[in-house]
């Protein structure tokens, strides 16, 4: 079998409460494949999607609240493949921020990133809340700055495997990159990065080397 | 991961409130966090790091030129000022050293990749030589002749298989009783591999040691040793995108665990109970309280002193690779103190785009020493003079500042200043001390447990 695993860093950004880890737990912890790997910290959790035959593993960082006085490290944003920037639809604030944080990952994330803008807490609209922010003005939004759209309830699990889907479908080239690296990383050994925790012979990280 | 939390409402209650982003109270933030206590961190300035953050180079311009250049100027020679993360403070991590059982411990590697430092080069008459990383380098290496590479081996030897309750291992000298130098005059060593010894291996920055008991240099040496031991080519391991990331990595430690995170957030009082304890903060975010405070220096000014010491840096980007290091990506250069008449030592670091701290086809060369004259910059010119032509230099002087007090009368445990050396082990010395004093007991590192997914 000639399946190869492309592992993607995902980071989270959105205002606080508009459900951005409970989208990520309603993602991992659903039976959406068999390879469900328990991970290390709160913040750090891993997924796998298959898409056709490969396999796209999403190592998915939250902001552990750092982003509630504007304090997210840079090291946050640092090679980070792809960015889910929620909002709550029933919360205009909130997706005023949404706007701010679309801008912010183009100043300093990696130029090639992608973002999927999600509007959560559908479910909500059913119990007969309002929905203050209109799909329209999504749709617009994501338009204008090339990014996936979707409305999502974490609750429910409505749309929530479809973006990562969506994310894991717009990545297979990267795919290529990596072997590539890996050959270089192979033909110069001086130059591969030290996994310091390999005393237990962990693996060695071989993704995500670009040089 | 409640959304019923009010996002208005901010706690004012903290078991402890830390002040600076250095590394030294980031490390320290992330430990209390993890032992599970409530940790509010604050910075005055709107980037972590504090004094060992790492700069962009518009940042550097802005922090050490009057007048700095001009955008375009700028990017036409040095490239995209976000490829740039220079070290305000040089250090590398000793492969074995504290810092790194630290970041294991703390499970902080999986935020931070590291990369070896492709060698250690020590300054002889006017030229440089790469320190011998194994015993193949050793036995070709023109630093020592024939007869003093045997008693240079026979001293390592002894290093080695010394075990502290077997005597005969210890071929009668006792660490903590006799000097270095009985332990140098045992082996019969000369001048120049006794300066070998204690600054390529043992790195003390000059020669007090030489009449101290020798067991901190015994130490130092196997550090040394076992750091070269474990990956090959140096003793040195450096994070990529800089230095800057260790703060940042321990700083998201923290806060997975709950600890509280504001930039940007001048102090504009600190509160203090009747008797003279501290009692909390104000800041433009509101009045936070904690029993007690860990802050760098310059947040308590008046409850630190000088030193003594006073340390330059210089900042310098060349367009080459420093001559002589067979193109070495990073390297550090020891110019030991008597080979330039001096009382302390040069250290020179040096990295380049390979660990994604400037752009490329540039290197950084970070010159550091104690300054001993009123003409400081003069200093290093030994130093200058090895790097080839320098496209441009940043030239500053920092005052190192220790606490008057431990802390226990006022609940305020201040760190130290980050020294001249050329690795973090006094660093990790003092957040060990630091966490002893705040917690009543010593550092003890575990494995984080794997499960914990809040």
């Amino acid at each position: 079998m000639n399946s190869s695993i492309t592992s993607v860093k995902l980071v989270l950004l959105g205002e606080a409460a508009v459900g951005k880890s409970s989208i990520v737990l309603r993602f991992v912890s659903n039976d959406f494949t068999e390879n469900k790997e328990p991970t290390i910290g709160a913040a750090f959790l891993t997924q796998r999607v298959n898409i056709g035959d490969e396999t796209v593993k999403f190592e998915i960082w939250d902001t552990a609240g750092q982003e509630r006085f504007a304090s997210l490290a840079p090291m946050y944003y640092r090679n980070a493949q792809a960015a889910l920037v929620v909002y709550d639809v029933t919360k205009p604030q909130s997706f005023i921020k949404a706007r701010h944080w679309v801008k912010e990952l183009h100043e300093q994330a990696s130029k090639g990133i992608i973002i999927a803008l999600v509007g959560n807490k559908i479910d909500v609209l059913e119990s007969g809340e309002e929905r203050k922010v209109a799909r329209e003005e999504a749709e617009k939004l994501a338009e204008e700055e090339n990014l996936l759209y979707f409305e999502t309830s974490a609750k429910t699990g409505e749309n929530v495997n479809e973006v990562f889907l969506a994310i894991g479908e717009k990545i297979p080239l990267k795919k290529a990159e990596d072997q590539a690296n890996q050959q270089h990383g192979l033909r110069i050994t001086d130059d591969q990065r030290i996994d310091l925790a390999s005393s237990t012979n962990g693996p060695v990280k071989a993704s995500g080397c670009n040089c | 991961m409640d959304t019923k939390v009010e996002r208005e409402t901010t706690d004012t209650e903290y078991d402890v409130i830390v002040l600076g982003t250095g590394i030294t109270e980031c490390i320290l933030s992330g430990l209390l966090s993890v032992d599970g206590k409530k940790v509010l961190h604050i910075d005055k300035q709107d980037h972590y790091g504090g004094e060992s953050a790492s700069v962009t180079l518009s940042q550097l311009y802005e922090k050490f030129k009057q007048n700095p250049i001009s955008k375009e100027d700028r990017e036409a020679k040095f490239g995209r000022d976000r490829d740039w993360s220079v070290d305000l403070i040089p250090k590398f991590l000793m492969a074995n050293g504290e810092l790194t059982n630290i970041l294991i411990h703390t499970d902080v590697t999986r935020y931070v990749d590291f990369k070896q430092v492709s060698g250690s080069y020590v300054f002889k008459q006017g030229k440089i030589y790469k320190v011998p990383a194994n015993e193949m380098e050793a036995i070709s290496s023109p630093l020592m002749g024939i007869f003093e590479k045997r008693r240079m081996k026979k001293f390592l030897e002894w290093i080695s298989s010394y075990k502290e309750d077997e005597s005969s291992t210890h071929q009668g000298l006792d660490l903590d009783k006799n000097t270095m130098d009985e332990v140098y005059y045992k082996f019969g060593l000369g001048n120049s591999t006794k300066e070998f010894i204690g600054h390529s291996m043992a790195l003390w920055t000059n020669d007090d040691y030489l009449n101290e008991p020798a067991r901190p240099s015994f130490e130092r040496i196997v550090l040394y040793c076992q750091s070269v031991a474990r990956y090959g080519k140096s003793p040195y391991l450096y994070p990529l995108y800089g230095l800057g990331e260790l703060p940042q990595g321990f700083a998201r430690l923290s806060a997975i665990y709950g600890g509280t995170y504001m930039l940007d957030n001048p102090i504009e009082k600190v509160l203090y109970t009747e008797q003279g304890k501290f009692k909390g903060v104000e800041t433009k975010l509101g009045t936070f309280n904690a029993p007690l405070v860990i802050a760098d220096p310059t947040y308590f000014p008046e409850k630190c002193k000088s030193t003594g010491q006073r340390v330059i840096r210089a900042i310098c980007i060349l367009n080459h690779p420093v001559p002589g290091t067979s193109n070495a990506d990073s390297l550090q250069i020891i110019i030991p103190q008597s080979q330039v008449s001096r009382k302390n030592d040069i250290y020179i670091a040096v990295m380049s785009d390979a660990h994604h701290v400037c752009s490329k086809n540039h290197y950084l060369a970070i010159i550091s020493t104690i300054i001993e004259t009123d003409k400081p910059h003069i200093e290093l010119e030994p130093a200058f003079k090895l790097l080839g032509p320098i496209e441009e230099k940043f030239m500053g002087i920092a005052e190192l500042f220790e606490p008057k007090e431990d802390g226990s009368k006022d609940n305020i445990y201040l760190s130290k200043s980050y020294d001249s050396s050329s690795h973090f082990e006094t660093m990790t010395d003092d957040v060990k001390d630091i966490y002893f004093r705040v917690t009543g007991h010593p550092l003890v590192l575990k494995s984080r447990k794997d499960s914990q997914n809040d």
